[in-house]
């Protein structure tokens, strides 16, 4: 095993200076597909931090105890992609019959979580990062949580443009963009930051 | 044969996917740093296309309609792996400079779109037009981008340095930021000269 990073740099990085959407273009789909209106950016952000934070324990299991068992690595794009979407449906099904406020909150938004890259990115990093199955854990807990982060800031000036009046080319879409962009540059701050 | 050329253009120019479906937008700002990585983005992600809309549409009568997106995804899973390992063999810097987007081509939101919109219900020849030209489509937006992103941030384009040495490059035009930005403004120039033809012929 390698070193382990200690767990606050960990945390930090997942959040801010290796921000998902913001610095490495995990899941930008969701970002600017469900970022229109504050409350359903709030509940992609939680359907994605349950569905990462468990996908990551899932995944590092399957790989530790089979891929690396039998020199299956080459298969871990397979696994891990038909493992995030049993586990989607599955969680669909459980938040359903013992959340049914919460399914009625997320409902729509947990079968898009499936194509969500940030998802399958999170599992393949875990991967590639040798992080032991506590770190693997908190990496997906905390990702996600930095991907709700901005999705929910981008939702909120997103609501402020909307009453704005903006060139006619650069409505809807490109003014999204450029107003990411410029978000990408406050994140840009933390970059180097560490502890 | 005027379907197909129907079918050929839609995905290169009416519908293109980036531009005007803006799906797959991860990649589409990830790796167009350089125009080698955006190229090589596209090609690979459009033979994972043709090939994935060939085999679904052969398949189509056969895979049952409740399991079908997760049929797709093992599909279109199947053939990244075939070209993430034939990219690590044959090209092993494009390999290394794409990173984790090559196996991320999977959950690429064209390819199960096209999966679900157009090989499901289309003859395999038909699904393998579609599929070249949604990934033409694909390809061209991914090199306009990285083009002007590769010229504007670094001062060079494929590689070769084209100024640099009286004007600096504007670096943050390469870095995550001015992906945003780029697209941005090419989005709303092409809504700007999209709205002066249709002016234009009123």
């Amino acid at each position: 095993m390698s070193s382990q990073p200690s767990i606050i740099s960990l945390i930090i990085a997942a959040l801010f200076t290796e921000n998902f959407v913001m610095v490495k273009f995990l899941g930008c789909c969701p970002f600017l597909g469900v970022s229109k209106k504050l409350d359903t950016a709030m509940g992609m952000g939680m359907a994605v931090t349950f569905v990462m934070a468990i996908a990551s324990m899932f995944t590092w299991a399957a790989n530790h105890f089979l891929l690396e068992k039998f020199n299956l690595e080459y298969l871990q794009t397979i696994v891990f992609i038909l493992i995030i979407a049993g586990l989607v449906q599955f969680v669909e099904m459980f938040i359903k019959k013992a959340m049914p406020s919460l399914y009625n909150a997320l409902g729509i938004y947990l079968p898009l979580i499936t194509t969500n890259c940030a998802v399958l990115a999170v599992t393949l990093l875990n991967v590639q990062n040798n992080y032991d199955f506590i770190h693997s854990i908190l990496y997906g807990t905390f990702a996600a949580m930095g991907f709700s982060l901005s999705i929910i800031l981008f939702a909120g000036i997103r609501e402020f443009i909307s009453e704005k009046e903006v060139p006619v080319p650069f409505r809807g879409f490109p003014i999204a963009l450029i107003t990411a962009g410029l978000m990408a540059i406050a994140f840009m701050g933390f970059s180097g930051f560490a502890i | 044969m005027k379907k197909d050329k129907s079918i050929f253009l839609n995905g290169l120019l009416y519908e293109n996917p980036t531009f005007v479906q803006l799906l797959g937008m991860c990649p589409t700002l990830a790796v167009t740093t350089t125009l080698k990585n955006g190229l090589g983005m596209g090609l690979s992600a459009t033979v994972v296309l043709i090939m994935s809309n060939m085999l679904i549409s052969l398949l189509r009568k056969i895979i049952p309609e409740k399991v079908r997106i997760a049929a797709y995804i093992v599909i279109i899973a199947t053939f990244v792996t075939i070209v993430q390992m034939l990219l690590n063999a044959y090209v092993p810097s494009l390999y290394s400079s794409l990173g984790i987007f090559i196996p991320l081509i999977v959950v690429n939101c064209i390819i199960l779109a096209r999966a679900e919109a157009f090989a499901s219900k289309n003859s395999v020849g038909k699904s393998a037009l579609d599929g070249l030209s949604m990934g033409l489509g694909f390809t061209c937006a991914l090199c306009i981008i990285s083009a002007v992103r590769e010229f504007i941030g670094s001062g060079s384009v494929w590689g070769i340095k084209l100024y640099g040495s009286v004007i600096k490059p504007v670096a943050i035009i390469g870095m995550p930021p001015g992906g945003f930005i780029v697209l941005g403004i090419l989005i709303a120039s092409i809504n700007a000269i999209v709205a002066k033809r249709k002016g234009g012929n009123e």
